[in-house]
């Protein structure tokens, strides 16, 4: 660090606003005239990630399209929670689906604009985690085959929440779910099963594939900005803690969400064609303990016999995607700040 | 209406579920007290001029700041800035640099020439401050704000007390000084000089004044007895200080020792350095870990070539040979005499062993209580007689100019109180805003801004101010890596993390209000609030 720019502000970039910048500089979540997608009333869960990563991306598409917006939802958590018919919390066009066929949907909605002319209106399609990788994955995989245009989200909160916690193929290896209990020896869910959907959207070599989590809401206005911008099918992956099915306070659902990606376990980046362009850099590199132990769904790693055996695993995980994805930065800003002059 | 097929409702909006009735903890805004602002002895709210700074708003900072101290561009040199050492970034990498901006702001509004905010509408009444130093000075600008006439008396040609008589202009230039007293002065003070108080109450009646501020300082150098042959020079540090502030320093040869360990003893050596001493050493008879001194002086003090003798006493001085003895410290950490001796080759002796109070003034005031050479003085700085207040190095207290602004400043309030007849205002402090209330992630990583330093060999031979100030840039900078401790700072997070919109931005400055229609008390605002100024309480069931 040789110079320090001007408009250095406390707390940079990772607060939601700043006073000091440009309205262009700030968040959409810091403009009092946002949205509100999804708005207040709906009956999510006190701290529930889905319902605030979900107000994030469609607050960021609604300012990206415009306004010329309609999201099709797949049933799930997100649709159960905000459309108790008659009552809806959503100030968009929005269309509730079955739970399967959410892309499929979206892919009728984006041709049937484009026959009426309207060009203008962009399509999304949101689903859980069960909605995206199991359930719905047949008619997510034909979207993005025929590249239509639609930007699916996934709000990830890496198992079934609205039935009652069930494993899904998104859900983490030792993870406690209804269906994957914590008992045995290999207690919880198993190693080496499970689906990693980026990657596998990305080997459909669609123009634009993203991760993101509720904890860098910066990051995560970028990519639906960037996912706007283009047309054709494009993926955009949420990471949403569940403070119910993840066991967590309902105060941490950020504090669990930047841990998922500051051990590496979760890998914040975005790919262009099927490649990856961009990652997001670890700051404060943390040990997986940090963010296992704060999960009642991985209590059982912890306790009287600790498993150091599985947290070990899982360490290698986290440690095998800060390789792959390159995900430390190359010089650490906050390694040794001390005795640098700016 | 028409419905389409199997609907037989309106679409109704959410809103009409009040999921504020689910929740048992409910968010509040507090407002904590910042560790700096808690540690300043002149009561300044340091945390909120940093941030009218961090806009670049230079001087609704530096009115900020004047609202507590009249001083800044003073204490941005020779402040020991306690609050530098409480504050809460320490943790995280560095403290915040605030004096640096104290300085930067202070200058700044020199440059501009910002006057101070003007005199209150006229009381009346009148107030005799006896010592224009940091305590009678800082007294006579609240006074003059107060609305009440001030007559300000010094036995000195001139105004500013030990900052003029005591604090080398390497320190604390004596334009920037002047610059900040004259500001005082505008206000419309009766100004005295050169006249000695010898009687207080006389003084009072006679100028048939309404209550009496004593900041007489300690200006009297203590003396210890050391055989010394008559050849041999002697001085005290107090003296030398006073000769050269009046530009009449005295002969002091090349071979200097200064007996001592406080800051004037450094003072007294550095100033030698500068008057043509090659040899400067400090003889002290304890060790580092126990000098009275501050860090940051010795360490410049050693950086300019002045040598120290730790654990040495002097024992005699003849003609140009001092005899020192080696001390030891006992297991209480007293000095005790080893009978080991030295000479040390000296052309003269200054001592700085610390400096007593002339107090003559208030024999004829029998209730005003003297104990162990210093004025006993209530919180509210009244002496034992009523109407007579005292503040600065005259009363029990570390003697520092900081430590005087903020007397004065609280003299002024209770003699206000005591002219009026009305109990002063006792602003309740809010609790202390601690460091695991933050949420550092959010602060960007940014090491301090080091204040640039004069070369070493220029600022041996002159009296030139040895630190320099910051740029703006810098100065901008430093400001914007305050944590702001347990005051909100409108960034937007607790607006932004609700998953359901229950925060209501207000607008700028505005801050923010909780929806508790909807709020359902999960706490995501509280834990993510970077400063702390989100408190969860239960909720009445």
């Amino acid at each position: 660090m040789t110079t320090q720019p001007i408009h250095f502000y406390q707390v940079g970039s990772f607060a939601v606003g700043n006073r000091l910048l440009d309205d262009d500089g700030r968040t959409v979540q810091s403009d009092p005239n946002r949205t509100n997608s999804l708005d207040s009333g709906h009956r999510a869960c006190q701290g529930c990630g889905e319902a605030l990563g979900a107000r994030y991306a469609i607050d960021a598409a609604m300012r990206a399209s415009q306004g010329r917006l309609v999201a099709v939802n797949a049933t799930g958590c997100l649709e159960v929670f905000s459309t108790p018919y008659p009552e809806t919390s959503w100030r968009i066009p929005w269309l509730h689906s079955l739970f399967g066929n959410a892309p499929a949907v979206a892919t009728g909605v984006a041709a049937a604009l484009k026959v009426k002319g309207k060009s203008d209106v962009r399509v999304v399609a949101q689903a859980g985690d069960g909605g995206t990788v199991d359930i719905g994955f047949g008619c997510l995989s034909g979207m993005f085959e025929r590249n239509d245009d639609v930007l699916f989200i996934c709000y990830d909160n890496e198992a079934y929440m609205n039935t009652g916690v069930q494993r899904s193929g998104a859900t983490p290896p030792a993870a406690r779910t209804a269906t994957t209990e914590a008992i045995g020896s290999e207690a919880g869910n198993a190693f080496g099963q499970g689906k990693d959907l980026p990657r596998i959207a990305m080997a459909h070599d669609i123009p634009y594939v993203a991760t993101a989590t509720v904890a860098d809401l910066h990051d995560l206005e970028d990519k639906v900005e960037r996912a706007m911008q283009v047309h054709g099918a494009r993926y955009l992956h949420i990471l949403v803690p569940c403070p119910l099915g993840w066991g967590s306070a309902s105060s941490d659902t950020i504090r669990v969400a930047r841990l998922a990606k500051e051990t590496g376990l979760f890998p914040v980046f975005e790919a262009v064609d099927g490649k990856v362009t961009g990652v997001s850099p670890i700051r404060h590199r943390t040990p997986v303990e940090e963010y296992l132990s704060i999960q009642g769904r991985y209590a059982h790693l912890f306790g009287e016999h600790p498993r150091t055996d599985i947290i070990a695993r899982i360490q290698a995980m986290a440690d095998r995607n800060i390789t792959t994805y390159g995900l430390l930065a190359e010089e650490p800003a906050d390694i040794d700040p001390k005795g640098v002059d700016v | 209406m028409e419905r389409p097929f199997a609907i037989t409702l309106d679409v109704g909006s959410s809103h009409a579920n009040r999921t504020g009735s689910w929740r048992v903890e409910r968010p509040v805004y507090v407002d904590r007290l910042p560790p700096c602002n808690d540690a300043c002895p002149a009561g300044e709210d340091i945390q909120g001029w940093l941030y009218q700074s961090e806009p670049g708003d230079y001087e609704a900072a530096w009115r900020q700041l004047v609202e507590d101290n009249p001083f800044p561009a003073v204490m941005g040199r020779i402040c020991y800035h306690p609050c530098e050492t409480s504050c809460n970034r320490v943790q995280l990498d560095e403290a915040v640099g605030i004096n640096a901006v104290e300085r930067f702001l202070g200058d700044h509004a020199i440059e501009r020439g910002w006057s101070l905010p003007a005199a209150g509408p006229d009381s009346g009444k009148r107030v005799l401050v006896v010592g224009a130093g940091p305590a009678g000075l800082s007294a006579t600008y609240h006074l003059k704000r107060l609305g009440h006439s001030v007559s300000l008396v010094d036995s000195a040609p001139k105004l500013g007390g030990m900052m003029r008589y005591g604090i080398p202009a390497y320190r604390l230039p004596r334009a920037v000084l002047d610059a900040e007293i004259a500001r005082i002065v505008a206000l419309g003070v009766d100004v005295v000089l050169d006249h000695t108080v010898d009687d207080i109450r006389r003084e009072r009646d006679e100028g048939g004044f309404d209550a009496v501020f004593l900041a007489v300082g300690a200006q009297l150098g203590r003396r210890v007895d050391i055989p010394a042959g008559d050849s041999s020079r002697i001085l005290d540090a107090v003296s030398l200080l006073h000769r050269v502030a009046d530009d009449d320093p005295p002969m002091l040869g090349r071979r200097v020792v200064v007996y001592g360990g406080g800051d004037t003893a450094l003072d007294a050596a550095r100033t030698a350095r500068r008057l043509g001493a090659t040899d400067a050493v400090i003889v002290y008879r304890r060790n580092r870990d126990r000098m009275p001194a501050h860090g940051e002086e010795l360490e410049e003090a050693l950086d300019e070539g002045i040598t120290m003798r730790w654990l040495t006493t002097v024992n005699s001085f003849e003609d140009d040979r001092l005899v020192l003895e080696k001390m030891r410290l006992d297991d209480e950490g007293f000095p005790q005499p080893t009978g080991e001796f030295e000479d040390l080759g000296a052309d003269s002796l200054i001592l700085a062993l610390g400096q007593d109070t002339d107090l003559s003034l208030i024999d004829e005031a029998p209730n005003v209580v003297v104990d162990d050479g210093v004025v006993e003085v209530l919180p509210t700085m009244m002496t034992g007689e009523s109407g007579i207040f005292a503040g600065g190095d005259a009363v029990p207290s570390p003697r520092t100019a900081t430590v005087a602004i903020g007397h004065g400043k609280r003299a002024a309030r209770s003699i206000d109180g005591y002219i009026s007849g009305e109990e002063p205002d006792q602003p309740g402090r809010h609790e202390l805003a601690s460091f695991d209330r933050l949420n550092t992630w959010y602060f960007s990583d940014a090491p301090r801004t080091k204040r640039p330093e004069l070369e070493r060999a220029r600022r041996q031979s002159t009296f030139d101010e040895v630190v320099e100030g910051l740029t703006e840039e810098n100065a901008l900078f430093e400001a914007r890596r305050c944590l702001s401790c347990g005051n909100c700072f409108e960034c937007d997070n607790c607006f932004g993390v609700c998953p359901d919109n229950a925060v209501i931005k207000l607008g700028p400055s505005e801050r923010y209000k909780f929806d508790y229609d909807f709020c359902k008390g999960c706490g995501i605002c509280a834990t993510e609030c970077p400063c702390g100024a989100i408190d969860m309480i239960p909720e009445r069931i």
